[in-house]
């Protein structure tokens, strides 16, 4: 080997960390990039320096794997190269182009790990845009990061283990708890509880969460669907319906989401061959058990490569650093790699059952409005995009974004892309794997125009 | 089983050329196929910067240019929509006396072909567009010149041209071209087979594979510009913008926000590009100078295309030296989109009259033959 081995690992969150901590360990010394100012990732945010909120309070059950991992890094931080408060914004020839303190410069790599995580899946219903409704993840985030709620009374709404855990932390904070709203019925989640249980501690986690909330009076029910939002300023009730009877919950805050959706941009623009995974119902950079692409020395690890929860997200991380060590002709450890595909064999198997027990509303798209937005960045409502398809002229997603501009903002259809294939798909009678995805453009997320201006032109 | 479709037209490509020209072979009730590898207008016709610009053109274009202006001004009327086109104005800014005298020559010999080009410089310049940042002396104003939303107007000529009852195949590459006696035989793998009269070449950077099949290579490369947008701003820019010598252009769209181009991107493969890293980085900050409103503002998006270059970057116009029936129009060198539609109708016009009203010798295609091979071909 004559080229030093310079690997590069985008995101510090559980997948990020843990495949830092095993390079370490094998003697290399990667580049860790993460946008945060500090590491955890989302799920195990840390707050600002000098906010002094105990670990348990922040993480609930997953104290002890928040302060492991935070603990992780910190032990390896002299042999890592960390950068935090950076963004990737572009995967260009084996380099990636990389944002810091208003400036632009590029970081070359050997091997590029990415463990780039993912945001709240979102779909649009009428009244979403009024201030006051959050994304679940922002929810939490608001909590863990800043020790504020985004309302005083908040009802709950979507799909997913998040819904139940983000309303209990809520509750334990001291928000009242309108209502847990989620569009899963309770026959979906009895289905699944025998796959469930294969999980049992996570499965008595969930459950214990349920209970708590029914204990304390908060009203849950299922099988819902939203109507709207009502209030203008500020969010004044949910109204919602199960079946034809509609309800209304007052409150002046809605949490909703379902489930996660992947970040994907930068697998995308390293070239990465897609597939479409049914179970998240998205498209997902091609890996095999080991996180490697399709693309020779590209790693995926973590809620990035298809959502599989943090635990996982730990495991695939150690296990795309393994498959680098073994690439790159270095000393691995295939029973440490074995064993790890065998545990993440097992998450898959319960995440297919969580699928079962929070399916993704498939009939949402056919009940949204005509003059509801779906892409708030452009403005461009549901009317638009049906009217797009009506004409004749938009069979693909990237046909139906030149036409109506849908994720052409500034978020780029990270927020809006899965409502408008999912509309997109209704339209056509078809399903949102027929319909293809957005291409990804550089930069990934909005990059100052300042940075042009004052760049590192040497790349590293 | 194989499709069988029989028709006086067909088109190969379905940008703006392709689209225009079906358009105006149906309205003089032509029968028109047109198929589209891709969707129709999805490559660079359709993902170009957006000026609508005779300004700076070689003299050669202009007459040409001059019926695309009168076709953009009827953009309604032919494909139903404005497309956000605008007569905004073209200002081609001038960043040196040296530049300066490069526009008032260009007027000068422009004159005649009715661009109505106004020098402005000094403090007239700095009145006039106080929001331009101080490297610009002054410039040289088209002012019915614009801008339009390149991602409408392609499709909207093909969806027109099918309204009109053109048989329009998106998804559809044509793999082989033969001649069967007096038709050609167009197939696309083993779906679809058209027999037509007359064939049209119009698919861009992808062109030269056709006249090669007929003898008559050229030597076109693809280029890729490199463009940014930024978020949407508070308008201050009411013209589209150019410099002299290039290097970098931009405009505001009514939303607000500001579109530039310049440098060059690279090609992923032989059909997609991608802007170079260094070029944003340099768009960047030139765009800054040229508009210090920007300096505060973010890029949201980068993308780039795939054009078909010429060496003299005219593009090829007219009838097939070697094949009767067959018809040319691509290697725009990064400039067909204002004279796509006039190219379009030139060559609906050369079908039913086998000659156009618009002057094309300077872009026929055996311009490019070898000096020996010429004496025959060029009948």
């Amino acid at each position: 080997m004559t080229e030093p081995l310079r690997p590069v690992i985008v995101g510090a969150g559980p997948a990020g960390v843990r495949a830092a901590e095993r390079l370490v360990a094998a003697g290399l010394r990667p580049v860790v990039i993460d946008e945060a100012a500090r590491w955890g990732g989302q799920i195990y945010r840390q707050p600002p320096e000098g906010f002094r909120r105990p670990k348990s309070a922040l993480y609930g059950f997953e104290a002890g794997k928040a302060g492991a991992l935070h603990a992780a890094m910190a032990a390896i931080l002299p042999d890592v190269d960390y950068r935090p408060r950076a963004l990737v914004w572009n995967v260009e020839a084996g380099a990636l182009d990389v944002l810091r303190d208003g400036r632009t410069g590029v970081v070359s790599y050997s091997h590029l790990i990415l463990a780039t995580g993912a945001t709240d899946r979102v779909l649009p219903f009428p009244g979403w845009t009024t201030p006051g409704v959050f994304t679940l993840g922002g929810a939490q985030v608001a909590l863990k990061f800043q020790g504020c709620t985004v309302g005083r009374r908040v009802a709950f709404l979507g799909t997913g283990p998040l819904l139940y855990l983000v309303a209990y932390q809520y509750a334990k904070a001291g928000a009242e708890v309108a209502a847990v709203l989620d569009t899963a019925t309770t026959l979906d989640q009895a289905r699944a509880a025998p796959g469930l249980l294969r999980d049992p501690t996570t499965f008595a986690k969930g459950l214990w969460y349920v209970g708590w909330l029914r204990a304390h009076g908060v009203p849950l029910r299922t099988g819902v669907r939203p109507v709207r939002v009502e209030g203008g300023e500020r969010v004044a009730a949910l109204v919602w319906r199960r079946g034809a009877r509609e309800e209304r919950t007052g409150c002046d805050a809605v949490a909703f989401g379902l489930g996660l959706r992947s970040e994907t941009q930068l697998a995308d623009l390293a070239g990465c061959r897609f597939r479409f995974e049914a179970m998240d119902r998205a498209w997902l950079p091609e890996r095999d058990a080991a996180g490697r692409t399709s693309v020779p020395g590209v790693y995926v690890a973590g809620d990035g490569a298809g959502i599989s929860g943090a635990d996982a997200a730990e495991l695939a991380g150690e296990r795309a650093a393994l498959a680098l060590l073994e690439d790159a002709g270095l000393p691995a450890d295939p029973a440490r790699a074995a064993a790890i595909e065998a545990r993440l064999a097992a998450v898959a198997r319960f995440r297919q059952a969580l699928a079962r027990a929070f399916p993704f509303p498939v009939d949402w798209a056919e009940g949204i409005a005509d003059d509801t937005p779906v892409c708030r960045c452009e403005e461009v409502t549901a009317g638009t995009l049906r009217a797009a398809v009506a004409d004749g002229s938009a069979r693909e997603m990237n046909r139906l974004k030149a036409l109506t501009r849908v994720g052409m903002g500034r978020c780029q259809g990270r927020m809006c892309a899965a409502a408008a294939a999912e509309l997109l798909a209704q339209a056509l009678g078809t399903g949102p794997e027929a319909v293809g995805r957005l291409r990804s453009q550089p930069p990934v997320k909005p990059l100052p125009v300042a940075a042009g201006v004052s760049h590192d032109e040497a790349a590293e | 089983m194989i499709e069988h479709l029989d028709t006086d037209v067909a088109v190969v490509g379905g940008g703006i050329v392709g689209g225009s020209a079906a358009l105006f072979l149906r309205r003089m009730r032509f029968g028109v196929v047109l198929l589209e590898r891709d969707w129709c207008g999805a490559k660079a016709s359709g993902v170009n910067f957006g000026g609508v610009r005779r300004q700076g053109r070689p003299l050669e274009q202009l007459p040409l240019a001059q019926r695309a202006h009168t076709l953009w001004g009827r953009l309604p009327e032919l494909v139903g929509s404005d497309c956000e086109y605008l007569r905004s104005g073209h200002l081609k800014l001038a960043r040196s006396e040296a530049d300066l005298d490069s526009l008032i020559a260009y007027r000068d010999r422009a004159e005649g072909f009715g661009l109505g080009l106004e020098i402005i410089a000094g403090v007239a310049f700095r009145e006039r567009w106080p929001a331009l940042g101080e490297r610009a002396l002054g410039g040289s104003l088209c002012p019915e010149d614009g801008h339009a939303n390149p991602r409408l107007v392609s499709p909207a000529f093909a969806r027109a041209a099918a309204a009109l009852g053109a048989v329009v195949r998106e998804q559809t590459p044509v793999d082989a071209v033969d001649r069967d006696g007096a038709r050609f035989v167009l197939r696309s793998g083993d779906r679809l087979e058209v027999r037509a009269r007359y064939v049209l070449n119009v698919s861009g950077a992808w062109s030269g594979r056709l006249a090669a099949a007929f003898g008559e290579p050229v030597p076109l490369e693809s280029g890729h510009p490199c463009m940014a947008v930024t978020e949407p701003l508070p308008g201050f820019l009411d013209v589209n913008i150019g410099v002299e010598g290039g290097g970098v252009y931009g405009r505001q769209v009514a939303r607000g926000n500001v579109v530039v181009g310049g440098g060059r991107g690279f090609a992923l493969d032989a059909d997609r590009a991608r802007p170079q890293r260094d070029a944003v980085v340099t768009l960047m900050a030139d765009a800054a100078e040229l508009f210090p409103q920007l300096r505060g503002a973010h890029v949201i998006r980068c993308w780039s295309g795939v054009e078909g270059y010429t060496p003299d970057r005219n593009p090829v116009i007219g009838p097939s030296a070697t094949t009767t029936g067959l018809f040319h129009a691509f290697g725009f060198s990064g400039a067909g989109f204002q004279i796509g539609p006039a190219v379009g109708e030139a060559l609906a016009e050369l079908v039913r009259d086998g000659r156009s009203s618009a002057p094309l010798d300077a872009f026929r295609i055996d311009r490019f033959l070898k000096q020996k091979d010429r004496g025959g071909a060029a009948a």
